[in-house]
C-alpha cells in the first residue's frame, strides 16, 4: 500500500472517542509521561540499586516502577504502531528524516546523539511539568484544564523558536 | 466512589490498558504523526497533521467527556497548575520535542515502526526520567509551590458557565482548522 496515511481529522476524532472510552470506562486520562519515569525508575535499578529507587520520594509516590495501567498503556501503543506499520509495509529500520539532513547533514551518529540529548530534555521536561502532549496536551485541554492549556501554548511557543534556531536553514527541506 | 461506568477493576484494567494502547499508538502511526518532518515542521508552520490530530481530539473528547461528566458518568483528572512548574517544564519540553523529532507517546510509537533515532531517545528519556526523580525533593521544594493555583479549570478561571467554555473550544477549533485550510492553499 502506497499512502497508509488516514485523514487527520479522522484520527483526531477517533482518539477522542478512545479518550471518552477511557474515560468512562476505565477511569483514565490518556497519558504517556507518567509509564515512562515509572520504566525509568526500573532502569534506574541495576545502577543505584533498587533500595535507592525505593528511597526515592519521586518514584515511591507518584511514578511507582510496576507493571501498571499507565505502563502496559505503553506497551499497547508500541504494540499498536508495530501492527500498524507491519500491515501497511512501513516497517522500516531508518533515523534519516529531510529536516535534519537539509541542517546537520547525513551523519546518523550527529543524529542519534541529538536525539538522545533532546529525549533527556522532553522527559525533564514533561516531568516538571507532570505531563506531556498526551497527558496535558489532550487529557488536559479537552477537561478545560489550566495547567493543559498553559502547557499546550508554552510548548508550542518555545518548539517554534527551537525550530527557528535549529532548523532555520532548512525552510526549503 | 467509582463512576458508574468504571467497570473496569483489578486485571481487567490491565489488559484494557494494552487495548487501549494498542488503539493509540495504532491511531498515532495512521495519522502520521510517528514521523520526524511532520512533527518539526509543525513548529515551522508547514505541516498541521499534529495540530489537526489534537485539536479535533480535544474537540470530541472535550464535550464527550463533559456530557458523561455532567450525567456523573465520568470523572475530570485534573492536573495542578502549578505556574512555574508547568510553565518552565513545558518550555524545556518544546526545546526537547524539536530536538528529538518526536513527543513521549509518538517517540514510542516510532521506535516501534523501526525509528533507530526513536529509539536513541527513548534511552535519553528513561535518563531525563532518573534525573527528574533524583532531583525531585529540590523541585518539590523550590519550583513545585511557585504559583500553585491546584486544580484548576477554564470555567473557574474565567468565571464562565460550562456549556460557554466547550462552545468556546469548538469554535475555536473551527476557526483553528478553517486557519490551516487558508494557510495550506496558500502553499
Amino acid at each position: 500500500m502506497k499512502n497508509p496515511r488516514w485523514n487527520p481529522y479522522l484520527v483526531g476524532m477517533l482518539i477522542g472517542l478512545l479518550s471518552i472510552v477511557t474515560f468512562s470506562v476505565a477511569n483514565k486520562p490518556l497519558g504517556m509521561s507518567t509509564g515512562l519515569a515509572q520504566a525509568a525508575g526500573a532502569c534506574a535499578m541495576p545502577i543505584l540499586g533498587s533500595d535507592q529507587v525505593a528511597a526515592n520520594t519521586y518514584w515511591a509516590k507518584t511514578a511507582i516502577p510496576a507493571w501498571d495501567y499507565s505502563t502496559l498503556f505503553l506497551v499497547g501503543t508500541m504494540a499498536g504502531a508495530l501492527l500498524s506499520a507491519l500491515l501497511c509495509g512501513a516497517f522500516k529500520v531508518s533515523s534519516e528524516s529531510s529536516v535534519w539532513i537539509a541542517s546537520f547533514g547525513p551523519s546518523k551518529a550527529k543524529r542519534l546523539v541529538a536525539a538522545f540529548l533532546g529525549g533527556i530534555i522532553i522527559m525533564y521536561g514533561a516531568r516538571l511539568a507532570d505531563g506531556c502532549t498526551s497527558g496535558h496536551g489532550i487529557s488536559g485541554c479537552l477537561q478545560l484544564a489550566v495547567s493543559g492549556w498553559l502547557f499546550f501554548i508554552v510548548m508550542f511557543a518555545s518548539g517554534i523558536l527551537t525550530a527557528k534556531l535549529l532548523y532555520g536553514r532548512s525552510v526549503q527541506a | 466512589m467509582m463512576p458508574f461506568l468504571a467497570f473496569l477493576t483489578g486485571s481487567e484494567l490491565l489488559w484494557a490498558a494494552v487495548g487501549f494502547g494498542l488503539l493509540f499508538g495504532f491511531l498515532l502511526h495512521r495519522g502520521g504523526v510517528t514521523d520526524f518532518d511532520v512533527i518539526v515542521r509543525l513548529f515551522q508552520f508547514r505541516d498541521f497533521t499534529v495540530l489537526k490530530v489534537m485539536m479535533t481530539a480535544i474537540a470530541v473528547g472535550g464535550v464527550g467527556i463533559a456530557i458523561l461528566h455532567g450525567q456523573d458518568l465520568a470523572q475530570y483528572h485534573i492536573k495542578a497548575t502549578n505556574l512555574l512548574a508547568v510553565g518552565l517544564g513545558a518550555a524545556i519540553f518544546g526545546v526537547g520535542m524539536v530536538l528529538y523529532g518526536y513527543c513521549p507517546g509518538t517517540g514510542l510509537a516510532a521506535v516501534a515502526t523501526g525509528r533507530m533515532d526513536a529509539l536513541a531517545g527513548l534511552a535519553g528519556m528513561m535518563v531525563g526520567g532518573i534525573a527528574y526523580a533524583l532531583t525531585f525533593d529540590w523541585v518539590a521544594a523550590n519550583i513545585l509551590p511557585v504559583g500553585a493555583y491546584g486544580k484548576l479549570r477554564l470555567p473557574e478561571l474565567l468565571g464562565l458557565p460550562e456549556w460557554v467554555c466547550y462552545a468556546g473550544l469548538v469554535a475555536m477549533a473551527a476557526g483553528i482548522f478553517a486557519l490551516v485550510a487558508k494557510a495550506e492553499k496558500k502553499a
